[in-house]
């Protein structure tokens, strides 16, 4: 079964920093506000957080991929 | 076969370029002496054909021409687009082709929309508005004479760095800025108007013309057995004359750049990698032996920075210009590309020779620098920041002796000249249509 990943559409991206704060487990933001997402793939225990994470951005810029 | 057409081009390395001061323009000049289109007479006959020959894609990616056109001929509705766009500033080479065998060009075009099954072709050129209405006349004259099967439209790319990466070109093509778009979907399974779109080189396609006339042996016969064929290279030598040349693959860089004069070696334009003098002095023009060195063919973009010059002056003015030639989509492109840049201009401004030193430079510029690289890496929609970096930590190894000069409040290189050529920075919006 492939595994789940973040991935941000970095040009629909805004910096709102809103995912950072809904799962700072997986997503950090740098120096000027984006979020850097961990390569990792998104463990079950957070897999409902990170769904919620995905909806609740306000730009629709982050993306659960399966690969 | 036609390999009976022993002409004295085939064989030869000189296989694109016309001899100087000959262009091939006229279309009953260009049929005498390459032959007439060989149509295959239908979709995909051709691919096998190009599987065999190793053609790579000669616009800086090198990827196989026969994956992207067996990928395109199962997608929805081909369409063929040739890239000239070239804005790579170093890069002369495809506006060139263009002005000088334009119809080999238009032959490949020909080939490949029918190799792919495509019923439009798209030419997208970065030539000025007056080349540009001479190759329309020359595609009508090739529509009125049956030669062309599909009508190819002419469209123009914008003079910006990033106008010729696929996704941008699309977005031109589809009525749109040329600016990046987020993939997937890649261009071959939704590009210009949602159709599959083949993109290829124009120097690409021009090599796939002679391979649908001479065959796959034919273009093997020059190059090495993993990179056949030739690729045609602008130079840049130390004296600052630019040549067109078209060399086989596998061919010394020593043969091509005279290095005599020279402190290093710029090898596949702005996106691409320093080397000093003595490394690129031992290796040839191929991937095979670039790659190891971080470096690649690229377009074909190679330079000899002369000895009295400052490859950090010159890496800064570029990274500046890249820079700018962000399109400021992607927040880490964005805010990295001006702060690297900007880094650099400040390592670069130093007391030059026979000055009294300017105050130490910060150590911290270098720490930074490096954040910053590791900041903007495949972060981006598109390439540009990971190009960029490349170009710009490549100059940190390569003039790590230039450095240490820099940190310490001098520059040792006596000649403040701009080398490297860099074009007019956006202005307007409408610069990206």
């Amino acid at each position: 079964m492939p595994a789940t990943h973040l991935k941000v559409n970095p040009i629909a991206c805004s910096g709102h920093g809103v995912c950072a704060e809904l799962l700072p487990e997986l997503i950090t933001l740098d120096e000027w506000g984006y979020p850097l997402v961990s390569d990792e793939p998104v463990p079950a225990s957070l897999a409902k957080q990170a769904k919620r994470t995905v909806t609740d951005c306000p730009a629709l810029a982050l993306l659960l991929i399966k690969r | 076969m036609s390999t009976q057409r022993a002409i004295d081009l085939p064989s030869q390395e000189q296989r694109l370029l016309p001899p100087p001061g000959q262009p091939i323009i006229d279309l009953a000049e260009h049929i005498a002496r390459y032959g007439p289109l060989p149509y295959r007479g239908g979709r995909g006959f051709l691919i096998d054909d190009v599987a065999e020959a190793g053609l790579t894609g000669r616009g800086g990616a090198a990827f196989p021409l026969h994956r992207k056109l067996t990928a395109v001929l199962n997608g929805n509705r081909p369409i063929v687009v040739a890239n000239g766009a070239e804005g790579e500033p170093a890069s002369a080479k495809d506006k060139s082709l263009l002005l000088l065998a334009p119809h080999l060009v238009l032959d490949g075009i020909q080939l490949a929309a029918e190799a792919v099954g495509a019923d439009e072709a798209v030419l997208y050129s970065g030539v000025d508005q007056f080349a540009a209405a001479w190759l329309a006349g020359l595609i009508t004259q090739r529509r009125a004479a049956a030669i062309d099967l599909v009508p190819t439209k002419l469209i123009a790319a914008p003079p910006r760095f990033i106008a010729g990466q696929e996704s941008a070109l699309a977005n031109r093509i589809s009525g749109k800025p040329a600016l990046p778009a987020f993939t997937p979907p890649r261009v071959y399974q939704r590009g210009v108007d949602g159709r599959a779109t083949l993109v290829s080189n124009v120097e690409t396609l021009a090599h796939l013309s002679l391979i649908g006339r001479y065959g796959p042996a034919w273009f093997r016969t020059v190059g090495t057995r993993d990179e056949p064929g030739t690729a045609i290279c602008t130079l840049r030598q130390t004296d600052g004359r630019v040549d067109l040349t078209e060399a086989s693959l596998g061919t010394p860089l020593t043969s091509l750049l005279d290095l005599r004069r020279a402190s290093a070696m710029l090898i596949g334009g702005y996106h691409g990698t320093w080397l000093p003098v003595g490394t690129a002095a031992r290796l040839t023009l191929s991937n095979a032996d670039l790659r190891a060195h971080g470096a690649s063919v690229g377009a074909g973009v190679l330079a000899a920075l002369p000895a009295d010059r400052c490859g950090l002056r010159e890496t800064a003015r570029v990274a500046r210009y890249l820079a700018l030639e962000s399109a400021g989509q992607c927040g880490p492109c964005r805010n990295g590309l001006p702060r690297i840049a900007g880094a650099l201009a400040e390592l670069a401004d130093v007391a030059p020779p026979g000055h009294a030193p300017s105050q130490p430079g910060d150590l911290a510029l270098i720490a930074h620098l490096r954040r910053w690289a590791g900041l903007v890496e495949r972060r981006g929609a598109c390439a540009h920041p990971d190009g960029t970096v490349r170009f710009v930590a490549s100059a940190l190894r390569t003039f790590g002796a230039e450095v240490g000069a820099h940190l310490r409040g001098r520059c040792t290189k006596p000649n403040p000249w701009p080398f490297l050529p860099i074009s007019a920075a956006p202005t307007a919006e409408q610069d990206w249509w």
